[in-house]
């Protein structure tokens, strides 16, 4: 796509020559996007649609084989006072808790999409690797870690970039390492797990920062691009997630091939994401409102939207009381 | 040249912030001859939700205040109270159609039941816990502890400044953070108070007060999960028996309605409270 074989003059040359962000238009078009009104049935489309593209996410050092068999039981069974709240796409995990959450999933444990693209009703296990949250190790440590999680049954992978050697223009490095991340994703069967990239937009400083980013880590093999850890603030904001919702777009139009974006961090109300899920439908196109390429990271985020899903079914406001604590 | 006069904008009280109703809407309050004093938000039910959440938010930090800080926190609104006192009395006179002595009356006796209630902070726990006798080495202790979040609907059309703190005080002083619908004919001192809970060392979303229909917004109260307990104390002209059902759905405390301003009392604290029972062994003595 870049002509001839890609060198680091190649890529430099294409990733600065992408047009500058016009930062008031992205900000007044997200805005614009934020502002539709979602009501009734709408709603209860759209949140039963939220919670089928939530990873659901433990990422604390505290963290315990106890805490992650609670967290697959939420998963599966979001709402135990109503069987018909469906099941979250994934949940997400440090690398030495796939096993615990592999284990408490059982024969729940799969591709959240069956093979027609309807919900299977399966919960897939997401793991972060890389040195997470930092990024900062050799790269021997990071496809290491990238190993043991895939060996460990870990069904996708999500990746950090070293911000650091982008922000130095040390482009070249950073999309070398995603390809040897990718190809540690490899599994015994030779089939590859899927691998989320997470740029770290919150450190990425300038829009034009986040665009380069996102087509370098799509150009990269990335089957996400994902915004943030969720350590740093401000993590996954509208404005960032359309500028790569486009990326994601321009990609599909040049080549056919569609990219999944998974803003994370941060949003934590169902009105919150009812306005990403209008924006991804408005700018990549409503066929990327499936688990395959669109994700939440979050985990406050569910409850509320269990409350408002509560608030449809029995007309009356509900209260934390009256969901699972995390 | 006459001088305009600068006419105060009275909005809702919500997490010690005065927003407007989300719904934009507003109804005329009036003197009792029907001349008009002034445009008050009329609250929706997404304002009463709003309000819940704040008081929500706002409930474990003034629950786990020490009690002696809270009377004195109450104690604090007494005393801002008194230095408006002027202010309050035009209110009365003008929208309740009050004599000066009748609105002087009235302040006052709101000033006094706030240092009465703030009295009661340290010491109601004495009274209405107890040491409870047991039949082993134990120590067996019943306390009362605040109950949570409470709904209040206000007395309507009775002294709507006495009446407002004749409810919001007493289920102040356990630790509770309070939702209230003021009285829907005369709601401007309840705002004028809220601008006196703003400028205290109350806690922004301990007290929230809505202006606008009892009969609209009382029944989404008395069926929000998250509320915990219902004073009915103004809504005898509701159909409160149906607002007592709703609230059993979700397992509330309900007060029901009395006419005029209820009387200070232990009781009425009391209401607002749960009674929490712990054993202690006497063994490690």
């Amino acid at each position: 796509m870049l002509g001839g074989d890609l060198t680091e003059r190649g890529l430099r040359l294409h990733l600065e020559g992408l047009s500058g962000v016009d930062a008031v238009g992205l900000e007044q078009r997200a805005a614009a996007l934020g502002a539709r009104s979602i009501k009734t049935s709408s709603k209860a489309w759209a949140l039963d649609k939220i919670i089928e593209l939530i990873d659901l996410t433990t990422l604390e050092g505290a963290d315990t084989p106890g805490k992650v068999r609670s967290l697959v039981a939420k998963a599966l069974t979001p709402d135990p006072s109503d069987p018909s709240a469906p099941r979250v796409a994934a949940v997400c995990v440090y690398g030495d808790m796939v096993p615990d959450a592999v284990a408490a999933l059982g024969s729940a444990h799969g591709d959240p999409v069956d093979s027609g693209g309807g919900r299977s009703g399966l919960v897939s296990v997401a793991a972060v690797a890389t040195a997470f949250p930092s990024g900062r190790a050799s790269l021997r440590v990071k496809l290491a870690d990238t190993a043991d999680a895939v060996a460990n049954g870990a069904d996708e992978i999500d990746m950090v970039i070293d911000r650091g050697a982008f922000l130095a223009g040390r482009y070249g490095e950073v999309f070398e390492q995603i390809v040897a991340v990718k190809e540690a994703c490899r599994r015994e069967d030779g089939s590859y797990a899927p691998l989320k990239v997470i740029l770290e937009t919150g450190e990425l400083a300038t829009y034009d920062n986040v665009r380069r980013a996102s087509w370098l880590a799509i150009l990269a093999g990335g089957d996400f691009i994902k915004t943030s850890t969720g350590k740093t603030a401000p993590a996954a904001t509208l404005p960032v997630t359309l500028l790569m919702l486009e990326a994601v777009r321009d990609w599909y139009r040049l080549t056919g091939e569609r990219v999944g974006v998974k803003p994370a961090g941060g949003i934590r109300t169902s009105k919150d994401a009812i306005k990403y899920l209008v924006t991804v439908a408005e700018t990549a196109g409503e066929q990327w409102l499936q688990p395959h390429l669109f994700r939440f990271g979050a985990s406050s985020l569910l409850n509320d939207v269990l409350l408002q899903r509560q608030k449809l079914t029995t007309g009356r406001y509900s209260g934390p009381d009256y969901v699972t604590l995390d | 040249m006459a001088r305009l006069v600068v006419p105060k904008t009275y909005k809702l009280y919500i997490g010690g912030a005065f927003p407007r109703s989300e719904s934009g809407r507003t109804y005329e309050v009036t003197t009792t001859k029907g001349a008009f004093m002034a445009n008050a938000a009329q609250a929706s039910r997404k304002d009463a939700r709003d309000a819940v959440v704040a008081a929500r938010a706002a409930q474990p930090g003034w629950a786990n205040a020490t009690a002696y800080n809270r009377g004195q926190v109450l104690y604090r609104i007494a005393e801002l109270l008194e230095g408006r006192r002027a202010q309050f009395v035009d209110e009365l006179r003008a929208s309740e159609g009050r004599t000066a002595a009748a609105a002087v009356k009235q302040v006052d006796e709101a000033i006094d039941t706030w240092v009465w209630y703030a009295g009661w902070t340290d010491k109601f726990i004495q009274v209405a816990g107890s040491g409870n006798p047991v039949a082993g080495p134990y120590f067996n202790l019943s306390v009362p502890e605040p109950t949570g979040v409470v709904a209040i609907v206000a007395p309507q059309g009775a002294a709507s400044l006495l009446g407002l703190v004749s409810v919001l005080a007493p289920a102040l002083v356990p630790g509770n953070t309070v939702v209230v619908v003021a009285d829907q004919a005369h709601p401007l001192s309840a705002i004028s108070l809220a601008e006196v809970l703003a400028t205290s060392d109350v806690p922004g979303g301990v007290v929230n007060i809505l202006t606008g229909s009892p009969a609209e917004i009382a029944p989404w109260l008395a069926a929000h999960a998250d509320v915990n307990a219902l004073d009915l104390a103004g809504a005898g002209e509701l159909d409160w028996v149906e607002l007592q059902i709703t609230a059993a759905d979700t397992l509330k405390r309900v007060i029901e309605p009395e006419p005029g301003v209820p009387a200070r009392s232990l009781d009425r604290i009391l209401a607002f409270t749960e009674t929490k029972t712990v054993w202690h062994t006497k063994a490690l003595l």
